[in-house]
This record gives structure tokens, C-alpha cells and sequence, in this order.
């Protein structure tokens, strides 16, 4: 079982450009084992040409993220369900 | 999350290689104990390094103090831990996470463990129980490596529920525990699984990681165990 | 507009104009970057395939069969797209054009492949020539595992992207398939001169 530097939690702020909710918040399940957990405890790589999050279980790439100042990709076919929190419930 | 311009108003050295960092923000929307900001330093020439700091300070004031350790060949933590002056800026986006927080609105008990200077956020939860008084029972297991690498070592000397262990302490003037969190620390100096504790736990990947397993072996319901791994030397 | 940190300058030296493409630094150390766990492959399991457009082994090299090859020690400027540059880097590989030796093809595309699933797209054209290397070597020791060991892809006059550690083979493709950045923002060529970082670059 590898260990990575960060996870989701160190992600988020980047991530926060993305999306419109606190991601650490969110759950994924992965498209290739199905372990289902908090987005914060994904493996983080974060010193890369972009961020990759990994499933903690299997390490199979869940999402990845690219951003400049003007734009950013992210791409999400490891997550094969992804859920999180709307208005209503506590932040 | 926009960039706010954080002035750096106080600065104080809380070891040989740490200093807390008391910041005015504008603006500032207030926090959760255990949330973490990003810091973003710009050189002249446009080049940026950026990197997550837990806040120590707790919920409720206008205070945001964060407590950076400086790593020797770290690019961020050189320069905010020796180079910064009261009145410089820097640039911060936060509070950044809802998962690895505790906000005190119930009676559980709490277990936090630390390693390094991951006991950053814990303290900020500790603070933040002082201040709202509560009445979960809460205890801390903290790592470091010699004494005089322990962060906020007077303010943890005067709660209880507090255990220090050393792992590369040589000296002969520490009389408390040494050696790694294991099992047996965790089930004499935490809760056992039976009182369903809330348990946090922080530090660099590789204690997060052995500690994690720990709980989880021990019987810890791993939904009750949240983590924040703070990179391989801790942050 | 963000505000200067006065004093603030990270790991970087100072760059002799001229030397590195346009928006690089140039630093003194090795930076580690990775997409993922740092790959540890044994040497008895390692071996180095190049698969044609067909998927049929066309080449393969187990670690002996490999270091039994003729090897180059080059050294060469390295870029990466987060904008270091580190400038006369020593290595010791064996060109790719001596492993497509005997490779029939009509292949114009590759995609490396690497232990752990990275995978960078290029012309074949930029393989060859004398413009790439399969490097186990660097500074004349063992190239050390956070950095690509037991070896890596070696692409100089591309963003270090494409120099994709961990490799394992080549397959040959007649349609270009981008790779784990191509996908996903990053330019799919990557010529540092035209500061080729992303799509639309």
C-alpha cells in the first residue's frame, strides 16, 4: 500500500476554482474498485505539471486538474459517482 | 476562493525552527477549528510558489495566526519563518475545508493525534474547545521529534489529557514518553472504540498513514476517523 | 495582480539570457514531480517492449538484454513545463534509434508507457535521430527510482513531460492517442521554444 505526500484536503483550495462546493466535503466512489470515501482522503499529487487525486484504496487516478490564470481542465472518468452536499444541509 | 492580501501584524518564534504568524485580513470571513489557508509568495520576477498552512488560532476572533515550521530546504517555509517582517503582505485564499474540522457543537469525545507540525489544526481545536467551554472530553497525542521541537509546549503544559512522545530526543532531561505512536500509546492515551470517539489525525503521510491503520485495527469505525496528510516532512 | 514578496525568490539561480527557452527558471537541484506513487520495478521483472501498430511485439529487452546494448552518455538541457530548467544534465541511455533498429513500421505516432500507467504521446520522428534515449544513467550513477529509475524516456527538446519516467515501452500507433497530460490541458507537442504548454498554445 503506497503513501502519498498529501491528500484531498491540500487539493481543495485549487480544486475550489472548479467547483462550486467544498469538495473536501464531496464523496467519490472510484470507477475502477468502487471504494467509496471522503474526497480529503484521496491521494494528492500536487507537484506535478497538475494535481492527480487517487483512489486511497486501489490508486487508480480519480481526477485530474490543470489550471493556468485563465483556464483550467479537470477530468473525472476515475469517479465513477461523485457526491456531495447541497444548500440545505450544514456546511 | 479569491486571494486576500493578509499584513503580517506579530510575529512569534515558538522554537528554534518555528514561528507563529499573526495576520490582519480584511475582510477575513472567519473559520473553523482545523481549516487551513493557502499561502501564495510572488518574486519579483513572477515567479509563484504556493502552499497549504493549517490556522493555530481558533474560531470566533478576528485572529488568524498560522504557525509555520521552517523546512531547511523547503522553498515557502524559509521565507515565512525568517523573512518576514510585521507589516509585510502576503497573499492567502481560505478557510479551505470542511472535513477536517471540529466545531464543538457536540459532546463526543474527541481524540487528536499529531505528528509534527501537524498538531497545528489540533491546537486550533484544542483553543477553540477552551473558548466555547466544552464539554467533550478531548485528548491529544502528540509526536515530535526532540523537546525543542515542540509547538506550543507552555500552553500544553497546563492542560491535561496531553501526551508527548519523542521519537529522536537523545537528552536526558525529558522524562516523559519517547518512542513512535503505537497501539499501546493510542489505547492508554485515547479512547477506546466503545465511547465512538471523533478522531483526527495529522501530521506528515507516513504517521498519518501508520496511525490511521492503528485506530482503524483497534476497532475505530474508520467514518469516525479523519485525516490531513501535510506532505512527507510535515509541511 | 498579485503582490511582490520582497526577497522572495524560491529554489531557483539566476539565468544566463539566451540559454533556456522563454518562461523557464533555471535551478541547481533535480526537482521531483510526479503524477503518482514513485514506481519501484526489480530488475529481474523489468523489461522494455516496443509494440507495433498491429500490437505485436516488435522488439523486447529484458534488463540484461538491455544493458548489453551500445549506450551514449549525452548531456543535454532539460525543461520542464512548471518552468525549471536545469542546463548541462548528464545521462547514459540507449538511443531509441537503436532499439527501432529492425522495427518495420509505417507508424508516424508513439505512445510511451510507463510502470504505474503514465503514458506521453509524440511523433515517432521525434523518437528518432538521434533525439531520444531509453536513460537508466544519471550523473553517473544508477538513475535513482524518484526520478524515473530503473529507466526513464528521455526527450530533451521537449517539455520533460514527454521524458516519461518508469518507462516500459513504445507502442507504435498510426493515429496520434494523447497521453495522462495530453488529455487533460497540457499541448500536445510541447516544443519549449514556442512555450507549447497547453492546448491551444
Amino acid at each position: 500500500m503506497s503513501t502519498a505526500p498529501f491528500d484531498g484536503n491540500a487539493a481543495a483550495g485549487d480544486l475550489s476554482d472548479v467547483f462550486a462546493f467544498d469538495v473536501t466535503m464531496a464523496r467519490t466512489t472510484c470507477a475502477a474498485c468502487g471504494d467509496t470515501r471522503p474526497l480529503a482522503e484521496l491521494h494528492a499529487y500536487m507537484r506535478a505539471p497538475g494535481s492527480v487525486l487517487r483512489c486511497a484504496t486501489c490508486e487508480a487516478v480519480q481526477i485530474r486538474l490543470v489550471r493556468t490564470d485563465r483556464r483550467a481542465w479537470v477530468e473525472l472518468t476515475g469517479v465513477r459517482v461523485m457526491q456531495l452536499p447541497v444548500s440545505g444541509s450544514s456546511a | 476562493m479569491k486571494w486576500l492580501v493578509a499584513t503580517v501584524t506579530e510575529t512569534t518564534p515558538e522554537t528554534a525552527s518555528a514561528v507563529t504568524i499573526r495576520l490582519d485580513v480584511p475582510d477575513w470571513p472567519g473559520h473553523r477549528a482545523g481549516q487551513h489557508v493557502d499561502v501564495r509568495l510572488t518574486a519579483e520576477d513572477g515567479y509563484q510558489a504556493q502552499r497549504s498552512y493549517s490556522i493555530a488560532s481558533p474560531p470566533g476572533s478576528d485572529r488568524l495566526e498560522l504557525t509555520v515550521v521552517r523546512i531547511d530546504d523547503g522553498e515557502v517555509s524559509p521565507y515565512l519563518a525568517s523573512d518576514l517582517d510585521v507589516g509585510d503582505q502576503i497573499e492567502l485564499r481560505g478557510p479551505i475545508g470542511g472535513y477536517f474540522v471540529w466545531d464543538g457543537d457536540d459532546d463526543r469525545p474527541v481524540l487528536l493525534t499529531g505528528g509534527g507540525s501537524g498538531v497545528v489544526p489540533l491546537v486550533s481545536m484544542m483553543r477553540h474547545h477552551e473558548a466555547v467551554d466544552s464539554k467533550a472530553p478531548m485528548r491529544l497525542v502528540y509526536s515530535a521529534r526532540t523537546a525543542g521541537d515542540v509547538l506550543y509546549r507552555d500552553e500544553l503544559a497546563n492542560v491535561h489529557d496531553v501526551t508527548i512522545t519523542l521519537t529522536r530526543d537523545q537528552s536526558s532531561e525529558w522524562d516523559g514518553r519517547r518512542g513512535r505512536v503505537d497501539n499501546e500509546l493510542l489505547a492508554t492515551a485515547g479512547w477506546p472504540p466503545s465511547e465512538g470517539p471523533r478522531c483526527y489525525v495529522c501530521g506528515p503521510d507516513t504517521f498519518v498513514e501508520a496511525v490511521a491503520n492503528i485506530l482503524v485495527d483497534m476497532g475505530h469505525d474508520q467514518t469516525n476517523v479523519k485525516t490531513e496528510r501535510f506532505g512527507p516532512t510535515g509541511g | 495582480m498579485a503582490i511582490v514578496n520582497r526577497g522572495f525568490k524560491g529554489r531557483r539561480s539566476q539565468a544566463g539570457a539566451g540559454l533556456i527557452p522563454p518562461g523557464q527558471y533555471l535551478v541547481d537541484d533535480f526537482p521531483v514531480l510526479t503524477a503518482g506513487p514513485t514506481q519501484f520495478t526489480p530488475l529481474a521483472e523489468w523489461d522494455f517492449t516496443i509494440l507495433d501498430e498491429s500490437g505485436a511485439a516488435a522488439g523486447r529487452w529484458t534488463w540484461e538484454e538491455f544493458q548489453a546494448l551500445p549506450a551514449d552518455d549525452i548531456i543535454v538541457d532539460i525543461h520542464c513545463v512548471t518552468k525549471w530548467s536545469k542546463l548541462g544534465t548528464h545521462w547514459r541511455g540507449v538511443s531509441v534509434d537503436t532499439l527501432m533498429e529492425g522495427v518495420e513500421t509505417s507508424a508516424e505516432f508513439v505512445v510511451a508507457f510507463s510502470d504505474g500507467g503514465y503514458t506521453t504521446n509524440l511523433p515517432l520522428a521525434d523518437v528518432l535521430d538521434g533525439q531520444a534515449w531509453v536513460a537508466f544513467g544519471y550523473d553517473g550513477e544508477a538513475l535513482e527510482s524518484e526520478h524515473g529509475g530503473p529507466a526513464r524516456l528521455l526527450v530533451p527538446h521537449l517539455y520533460f513531460w514527454k521524458s516519461a519516467k518508469w518507462v516500459r515501452g513504445l507502442r507504435l500507433l498510426n493515429e496520434d492517442e494523447p497521453g495522462f497530460w495530453e488529455a487533460v490541458g497540457y499541448h500536445n507537442y510541447g516544443d519549449p521554444w514556442r512555450e507549447q504548454r497547453y492546448w491551444g498554445d
